[in-house]
């Protein structure tokens, strides 16, 4: 991939006190690109990635973000990511139209938008028959897919997703990757952190977090090659033991 | 602009679907205020009272008259001699005794003063001063029908109970209901609402959007300032058309106060909100850091003159004090903004403070 990254990452730290939550990575992604993020609970991922859309201010090193840098630029960092968070995030007693409806609003669609995409998005989940359905009486299945294609409502060049099929289904998981696969043939950057082994496979690169460092990078195969393993979830094991010795 | 009218849509959808939040927005102004007129009012009605007549002539029958047939007092018996005063109060029901000297007409006539005793079951203090007052405030009246025949004073009264003439307890407590009511929708609720948020994981997807932490939280209390807003005038109509309390002062005056107090509650809200992590501690915090003080300290039920000293003191910290002092005065005494811009004033300053600290702990949460 010649192209120019579209998130770059360096010596990125975020410290609580003495303790380094995410201590000095640098990676790039690049535009198109599925990129996993993976690691134990706790390696730090989720502190990254809200370092990254701006949530939190990062103890020192640099990034950007499309072009922008995540210290000045937060406000436009904003505009152009979509962002799906480990807790499920849409409102539970609003009805599905009323969650698409909040969230183009949020993003600054206008009403023709809105509408247009409402349509869309129903379509394609083929949820046409629910839209006037409370959130909390969907399964859990369809309210991640349906979170996921809210967070996607105002077509974001790159889309953060937070560990988004924690406690789903193998079934469910795999339509929900459908859903991450056609968004990426479009062109978005898929950056999505998960500890699911089988999902690191589905990833076009995955960075390893050990204790908030990268102890690993690069494609499944060239992880599996180099790490001398069968499958991803050998890679890791392999990976989380050195991070222990590490320590 | 989009962006705010979206959000505060939303807000609303979440109000009006939780019949919890609907039910204490609507109900809770109405339960209280019937609560605080009807049932826990300090005015007694039709308190049993005995007379020992030792006049009976004009005046004390017109005395005796206008007792009996005001709301206040109830015959129950006459007595014939002092000696019988004695078990008068040992039936358990009679309340006072009201002893008339001979030749009352007489001496008021020639323009002498006389005495009348008041004899009251002080077992209970409160009720006994009360009904204490009652009396003086008929025997001003008697007064007062006299000075229409133009004569001189003769029955003294020492003391007379100004703007309530009729001592109506709802006249109190309406400023203080709208105070906690205040406190209720706009700090609690909010401070609930905004930590919901945080519990759900939904707080974080907004301050990921474009939406600054500003407007997400200004977006947020915008519903509660109109259902708080709702909410002291329902109060207010309530006491007009149920207990006929009356705003003697300018309406608009006593809605612009409101507002202020709101604005202020609403920025304790937003200080709850950026402290406490879950909703249990929010409405914990709210409970014990606003709405206590604010029913115990502000006046509403205890009067502050009679709190110890340092209560006086801390009273001073509890906002609604001074808003109740406000309210009192505009609703009871008509009072315009010359007599309640120092209350004013310290509300102001008080709104001022919390809302820069809700900010600074806002910015230091985010980073």
């Amino acid at each position: 991939m010649a192209k120019e990254p579209i998130v770059t990452v360096r010596n990125l730290v975020k410290a609580f006190g003495s303790f380094r939550a995410v201590d000095n990575i640098s990676f790039d992604v690049f535009p198109g690109e599925i990129f996993g993020f993976l690691g134990a609970n706790g390696a730090g991922k989720s502190t990254a990635i809200k370092m990254l859309i701006g949530l939190w201010r990062p103890s020192s090193g640099q990034a950007t973000i499309a072009g922008f840098d995540i210290y000045r630029d937060t406000e436009k960092i904003k505009k152009s990511i979509g962002y799906m968070s480990q807790k499920f995030s849409l409102y539970t007693d609003l009805t599905i139209r009323e969650n698409i409806r909040l969230f183009g609003g949020i993003y600054g669609l206008d009403r023709a938008s809105i509408k247009r995409k409402t349509e869309e998005l129903l379509d394609q989940l083929q949820m046409q028959k629910y839209a006037t359905a409370m959130i909390h009486d969907l399964p859990l299945g369809w309210k991640q897919k349906l979170a996921f294609s809210v967070a996607m409502i105002h077509e974001p060049k790159i889309i953060f997703l937070d560990e988004p099929t924690g406690g789903v289904d193998p079934i469910t998981r795999r339509q929900f990757w459908e859903l991450i696969y056609a968004a990426a043939a479009q062109g978005t950057t898929i950056f999505v952190t998960t500890h699911y082994m089988d999902e690191a496979e589905y990833c076009d690169r995955i960075s390893m977090m050990v204790n908030g460092k990268i102890a690993g990078l690069g494609t499944p195969d060239e992880l599996k090659t180099g790490f001398d393993s069968s499958d991803m979830d050998e890679v890791f094991i392999k990976i989380a033991r050195e991070g222990e010795v590490m320590i | 602009m989009k962006r705010f009218i979206a959000f505060v849509t939303k807000e609303f959808h979440h109000i009006l679907r939780d019949p919890r939040t609907l039910l204490i927005l609507i109900g809770m102004p109405v339960a209280q205020i019937l609560l605080f007129g009807y049932a826990i009012t300090n005015e007694i009605r039709e308190a049993p009272v005995k007379i020992l007549d030792d006049a009976k002539d004009e005046a004390s029958r017109e005395i005796t008259e206008k007792m009996v047939s005001s709301e206040f007092f109830s015959l129950a018996g006459f007595l014939n001699s002092e000696e019988e005063m004695e078990s008068a109060f040992h039936d358990g029901i009679t309340k006072m005794v009201v002893v008339f000297p001979p030749d009352l007409n007489t001496s008021l006539e020639s323009g002498q003063s006389e005495s009348i005793q008041l004899i009251a079951d002080a077992t209970d203090p409160n009720t006994a001063n009360t009904l204490v007052n009652y009396v003086q405030g008929i025997l001003s009246d008697y007064n007062k029908s006299n000075n229409i025949e133009s004569l001189p004073i003769q029955v003294n009264i020492i003391t007379r109970m100004h703007f309530n003439p009729s001592l109506e307890g709802v006249y109190y407590f309406v400023p203080g209901i709208i105070a906690i009511l205040l406190m209720l929708v706009s700090a609690m609720m909010t401070s609930i609402s905004i930590t919901r948020e945080k519990e759900l994981g939904t707080m974080e997807v907004l301050l990921a959007s474009p939406m600054l932490p500003g407007q997400i939280i200004i977006a947020k209390v915008v519903p509660y300032v109109v259902l708080s807003f709702l909410d002291a005038l329902i109060i207010l109509a309530m006491g007009k058309f149920v207990f006929g309390v009356p705003v003697n002062g300018s309406l608009l005056l006593l809605l612009s106060v409101s507002l202020l107090f709101i604005i202020l509650a609403l920025s304790l809200g937003i200080l709850i909100s950026t402290v406490a992590q879950t909703q249990q501690t929010a409405l914990l915090l709210s409970l014990m850091a606003l709405m206590l003080p604010t029913i115990m300290l502000s006046g509403f039920i205890f009067p502050i003159e009679s709190m110890p000293m340092p209560l006086q003191v801390i009273s001073n910290i509890v906002p609604a004090r001074w808003f109740i002092v406000i309210a009192k005065d505009i609703m009871l005494k008509g009072s315009g903004w010359e007599l309640i811009w120092k209350e004013v004033v310290i509300l102001l300053g008080f709104a001022l403070f919390f809302i820069a600290m809700s900010i600074k702990k806002f910015k230091v949460r985010l980073e």
